[in-house]
């Protein structure tokens, strides 16, 4: 039983894990209001985007220092995936990843829901291994 | 929940029609006639049931006895319509269980409780015609028309039915007379009238009729009403053009009707001739007129829906070996057709495409829908729109009505192609759901008949503008307001266009589309930026600078705008300065976004146009840009820059949307101006882009000629603003992207800001459920703009085409031209997104699938050589023309900018004029008769044939204009006749040909008249200028005129026939 640094890293990404099953949902939802009409491109919402990225570089980074390297691996795909992401889009970092004229058009738009239903499925099972390890780091040594 | 707008079902004063414009219907009603009616109306409604319940109602006993006791002619059919069956692949049989007529009429029967009485009206009202006429042709002792047949079929002989309908002369298949459209008709329906259509039964006198079926529409009216608008907000246009909630599927009580009448397929005829000769003698003429009148029970004729059965049954073979001929590509030299390329007629019933769209406005790259996705991906040919919706159209019906039809749940608008159950009901060609015909709409204006929904004006044209009522407006709709902006920089003065520009708007100040309302206003920039005040009572502009470029301000709240007619006199003083104001001028930075944004600034509470000139590269403030063309690399297809480097005139362009600003742009730059960048400032507020290279007033005065003409085009033509634009087509197919200019609001709505009647939009559909139970299918666009004169107005297309099932049929309907045009589009998108050699690939490989799958798929006997079907035989011709032209050529030396000026041309012009810049029409002008020639006008207009663009085809002694759009080559010979030299040309000899002639001098010889008229006609077919260069062997624009040479080798790229080996080697591989 020892509060280690891993397992402060685990509790930390359990309560920024929610956050971005949050983000998630929300993305999903935004994405399913434009395909019903219900909500103009010019709204949807870019915001969302940088911190998304940014919270879960932060955990990547936390989990290097903290030496937990399957934890790391797991998210290392996505980490890779963001920084794509981030690189392709046009000039302006603003805009990322979705251009109001672009989102439109049908493939876009599948592409993007299926993006974030792929990432809220990714976040909540993280959120329940982040449970287990941190239970585990505070329980074992 | 309705109450403010009753007056759009107000019963009583049928709308008024006409072609001008006409007085509008007093809009609003008394609500007390509302009441009035209602009290009335029980009485009324059972005193009108009356006469229907008279009458006999035959359908149950046709029902039960026709097919079984056909005489004769039933038997002698039999064989060959179950071989049939057998032999088309299940188009001939209905599908397993199928009883139509007895399921929708148990629809009928299930109307909803709330209007039974309406309801059972029309039912009843129909009766009447049942059984009492014959067809005038029919059958010897058959006494049930073409509906009871139907009805007796569906039991359990389907082949037998089949066979019944599929007599003599018509090859098997193609024989069906129940369309899925019109499915439910039967049960009430009484059979097919005969002869000319009959007077309706319910005809009463217009007021008494009126009055009397009232109050049921007064409450359907409420209904709908609440639904189109109630619940939900209007708080955009996309709500008020009537998308939104009311677009999610709805499933109408009518649907389950659909699946189960299962399209009997119409397929090119799969039987040998000699059937044709088989039949009785009484049966063809009973299969005709089943197909003409299919829907006798309407008591109206309104044609058949389905395929063009009768067309397809007479002329099927003939026109099955002409389409479907296999050309092989390799043997036929001369695939040009000598006239211009016409697009293909669908084949529908002469009725329906009497009716059917105008290709020139709305276009389908397959005339033929494929049925199902599976069958679109194996024929590998895109499916997708084309649409120049704000043409200007000679005749076009103006509607004004105080009601405009709707359907209740898609919210299409009323269309020919809809079917009428009967006099009460109609039903929606796109989603299927059964709606109500308004009161009102029974009256036909036009004819001023009552009863005649089917022979109003709406009805009846497949183009139409109605006059939208006060629903259709979130705003009172906005002045015309423009706005120019000019750049001023030393650079700019120094071009001399301000000249130009300022004298052209001086002359069209009057012609401006406009009314009392309109304001105009001026901006001019350098490093500064310079509004013009021009209130009442100044004695000259004056003149306000204001330089603070890092947070532009408005500097006074009035008077930058200014209405036009009332300060007329100051605004043409400050035209005849402006161009002598900046002479001086030794500024050369240019802030054009800085200038950009005061202009949305200014135009944001209104909405309107705002046309910037612009010289060079912007440098100043936002949206400042850097040069990033290396003149080196021009050639090369790789690593030039075709996105834009900053997303500042694109968010800028969307905040202009947003605010119903559109933004022109005019870019007059002899040297690089990052086009890509500042392009999508109009691309995404819908407006134009227009690009002269190298302006100068001194040094290029054709260019100078060029923006006149197109800038007062530009100034007066006609202009739509706040438009939105909203494209629905049946259930089941779907729209994948738009191409053009606009922002997408939604799935299927385009936000236009402005629009004008030179741009053209293009779309990519998909088919997401199989059309497994319709025979067709149609596409509606809906234009909403406010015009000129303040007036909310939308303009409606709607095009119907059928849906085939197999896969040679697809191409039969191939449209080469339209297809080369969305691919065009498709290839721009590509080349921003990925590379331009992946467009080039794309378009290469586009027609290497289509000619393989054609050949592997459709071709029985593979023959050696290259074959396409007929419908297709250009369309590898089209596309090395394609990849040859500007925006996607690579090898030679192509400015950057114009390369992406030309895909803006190639995203934003209609479908005509990117074919004529794609591939040029070549003719020989020395030898123009009047043989064959237009007479418009008393003039004669010669039309000489066209030629293949190959260099072959010149003789060193003819004259030869080739006419690519844009731009016009007079390519004269050098032993060309001293005849239409020295009578055309107005000069001795060839030598003395001055090496940059641009005009033909007006000479009073007929030779003269002839080319001038010939070259002013097709001219004026076009809203730009085409410059014509008189090129002689040593000219230095013969590069260019060969460079169009499409089916000849240049350096870089393939010769025709180079390039149809290139294509065979990949079929065949």
């Amino acid at each position: 039983m020892a509060f280690t640094f891993a397992a402060f890293c685990y509790m930390l990404s359990l309560v920024l894990c929610a956050a971005l099953i949050f983000f998630a949902i929300w993305h999903i939802i935004a994405f399913d209001e434009l395909r019903t009409d219900f909500k103009s491109p010019i709204d949807q919402c870019n915001p969302l985007v940088l911190p998304e990225y940014s919270i879960h570089s932060l955990f990547c980074i936390m989990f290097l220092c903290a030496q937990e390297w399957l934890t790391l691996g797991l998210n290392v795909p996505l980490l890779f995936y963001h920084l794509w992401r981030y690189f392709r889009c046009p000039a302006d970092s603003s805009e990322l990843a979705y251009d109001p004229p672009a989102v439109m058009n049908a493939d876009t738009l599948s592409y993007c829901q299926k993006e974030a239903w792929c990432k809220l499925a990714f976040y909540l099972l993280s959120f329940f291994y982040y449970l287990y390890c941190m239970i585990y780091t505070l329980v074992s040594s | 929940m309705h109450s403010p707008d009753g007056q759009g079902y107000s019963p009583a004063v049928p709308g008024s029609y006409s072609h001008q414009m006409p007085a509008k219907v007093p809009p609003h009603q008394s609500s007390g006639q509302y009441s009035y009616s209602g009290s009335q109306n029980v009485s009324q409604l059972n005193n009108f049931q009356g006469p229907g319940q008279t009458l006999n109602r035959p359908p149950v006993a046709a029902f039960s006895g026709s097919p079984v006791q056909q005489p004769g002619p039933a038997a002698q059919v039999l064989p060959p319509a179950l071989q049939n069956s057998a032999a088309v692949s299940g188009a001939g049989s209905f599908p397993p269980g199928a009883s139509p007529p007895v399921l929708s009429n148990w629809q009928y029967s299930q109307t909803p409780v709330s209007q039974p009485l309406g309801a059972q009206t029309s039912h009843l009202a129909h009766v009447p015609g049942t059984g009492s006429a014959q067809p005038p042709s029919s059958l010897p002792g058959s006494t049930n028309p073409a509906g009871s047949y139907q009805y007796a079929a569906s039991p359990g002989a389907p082949p037998l039915q089949n066979s019944y309908m599929k007599p003599g002369s018509a090859p098997p298949p193609v024989t069906q007379p129940l369309t899925p459209l019109h499915p439910p008709r039967p049960p009430l329906g009484p059979p097919p009238v005969g002869g000319p259509p009959r007077p309706p039964a319910a005809v009463a006198g217009p007021p008494s009729a009126q009055s009397v079926l009232k109050p049921a529409v007064n409450q359907e009216g409420d209904a709908r009403s609440a639904a189109s608008d109630g619940s939900v907000v209007q708080n955009s246009y996309d709500a008020i053009e009537g998308g939104g909630l009311m677009a999610t599927p709805h499933h109408s009580p009518a649907a389950p009707n659909l699946k189960v009448n299962r399209s009997v397929g119409y397929s090119y005829p799969a039987l040998p001739p000699g059937y044709q000769h088989t039949s009785p003698p009484g049966a063809p003429g009973m299969n005709a007129s089943a197909l003409q009148y299919p829907d006798g029970s309407k008591h109206f004729h309104q044609p058949a829906l389905g395929p063009n059965h009768l067309t397809a049954s007479m002329a099927g073979l003939s026109l099955q070996q002409e389409g479907l001929r296999p050309v092989n590509l390799l043997q036929e030299r001369n695939i040009l057709p000598t006239t211009l390329l016409k697009a293909p007629v669908p084949n529908l019933h002469e009725d329906i495409q009497k009716l059917n769209c105008n290709p020139e406005l709305f276009r389908c790259t397959l005339t033929n829908i494929p049925q199902t996705q599976a069958l679109l991906n194996k024929a590998k040919l895109p499916l997708g729109l084309l649409l120049h919706p704000f043409k200007d159209l000679s005749q076009l019906p103006v509607v004004t009505s105080s009601i405009i039809v709707r359907c209740r749940s898609c919210r299409t608008y009323i269309n020919p192609f809809v079917s009428f159950l009967d006099q009460r009901r109609w039903k929606c060609n796109l989603c299927y759901r059964v709606n109500d015909v308004p009161e009102e709409f029974l009256y036909n204006p036009v004819t001023r008949v009552y009863g005649e929904p089917h022979k109003r004006p709406e009805v009846q044209n497949a183009t139409i503008e109605f006059m939208a009522p006060s629903e259709y407006m979130l705003r009172p709709p906005q002045p015309p307001v423009y706005l120019f902006v000019f750049d001023v920089s030393h650079n700019a003065i120094e071009t001399g266009y301000l000249n130009t520009v300022c004298q052209t708007l001086l002359d069209n100040l009057d012609s401006l589309p406009g009314n009392t309302r309109t304001k105009i206003g001026f901006i001019t920039f350098d490093s500064t930026i310079h509004f013009y005040s021009l209130q009442e009572g100044l004695s000259q502009p004056q003149m306000l600078i204001v330089s603070d470029i890092e947070d532009v301000f408005i500097p006074m709240p009035e008077n930058l705008l200014v209405n036009l007619n009332e300060n007329k006199e100051l605004i043409q003083d400050l035209l005849k300065t402006l161009p002598q104001m900046f002479t001086k001028s030794l500024e050369t930075q240019s802030a054009l976004g800085p200038a950009l944004q005061a202009a949305f600034k200014l135009m944001s509470p209104t909405g309107g146009r705002v046309t910037v000139f612009q010289t060079q590269l912007p440098s100043l403030g936002m949206g400042a840009l850097k040069s990033r063309e290396e003149p080196n690399q021009r050639a090369a297809a790789k690593d030039i820059h075709l996105t834009p480097s900053t997303d500042f005139y694109k968010k800028l362009a969307l905040d202009c949307s947003g605010q119903q600003v559109a933004v022109d742009l005019f870019l007059l730059s002899g040297q690089y101006s990052d086009l890509a960048s500042l392009g999508c400032i109009s691309r995404y507020s819908a407006g134009s882009v227009y690009y002269y290279q190298s302006y100068h007033h001194k040094h290029n005065p054709v260019q100078v000629e060029k923006l006149q003409k197109e800038l007062k085009r530009y100034l007066t033509r006609k202009i739509g603003f706040e438009a939105v634009m909203r494209i629905r087509c049946t259930k089941g197919l779907s729209i994948h992207t738009f191409h053009g200019n606009f922002f997408v609001r939604s799935t299927d709505l385009l936000s236009l800001p402005n629009v004008n009647p030179d741009a053209g939009y293009a779309v990519q559909m998909s088919v997401e459920e199989s059309l497994t139970d319709m025979q067709v299918v149609s596409f509606q666009s809906a234009l909403l703009y406010t015009s000129s004169k303040g007036e909310r107005r939308i303009r409606v297309h709607t095009m119907c085409l059928p849906v085939v099932t197999n896969l040679s049929e697809v191409y039969l309907g191939a449209d080469v031209q339209a297809i080369t045009g969305l691919l065009a589009n498709m290839a721009v998108d590509r080349s921003v997104s990925a590379t331009l050699s992946d467009a080039r690939d794309a378009l290469v490989n586009a027609v290497i699938d289509s000619l393989a799958a054609y050949r592997s798929s459709v071709l029985s006997i593979q023959q050696p050589g290259l074959t396409a079907p007929f419908s297709l035989r250009l369309f590898p011709l089209y596309i090395l023309a394609l990849l040859k032209q500007k925006a996607f050529q690579t090898g030679t030396n192509t400015r950057l900018d114009e390369r992406i000026f030309t895909m803006c041309q190639v995203k934003n012009q209609p479908l005509v004029y990117l074919m004529l810049m794609t591939h040029p029409s070549l003719y020989r002008v020395d030898t123009l008769t009047d043989e064959g020639a237009l007479n418009i006008n008393d003039r004669t207009i010669p039309q000489p044939p066209l030629l293949q663009l190959s260099v072959e085809k010149l003789s060193r002694d003819g004259a030869y204009l080739m006419d690519a759009g844009s731009v016009m080559f007079l390519w004269i010979g050098k032993n060309c006749g001293q005849g239409f030299i020295s009578q055309v040309l107005g000069v001795p000899n060839y030598g003395s040909i001055p090496l940059n002639m641009t005009h033909l001098p007006e000479l009073e010889t007929a030779e003269s008249i002839r080319t001038r008229t010939f070259v002013s006609w097709l001219r004026e077919q076009r809203p730009f200028f085409p410059i014509l260069y008189i090129i002689k062997d040593e000219s230095p624009l013969k590069s260019s005129f060969l460079q169009n040479m499409i089916e000849d080798r240049t350096e870089s790229a393939l010769s025709y026939y180079e390039f149809l080996l290139h294509i065979q080697q990949q079929v065949n591989k």
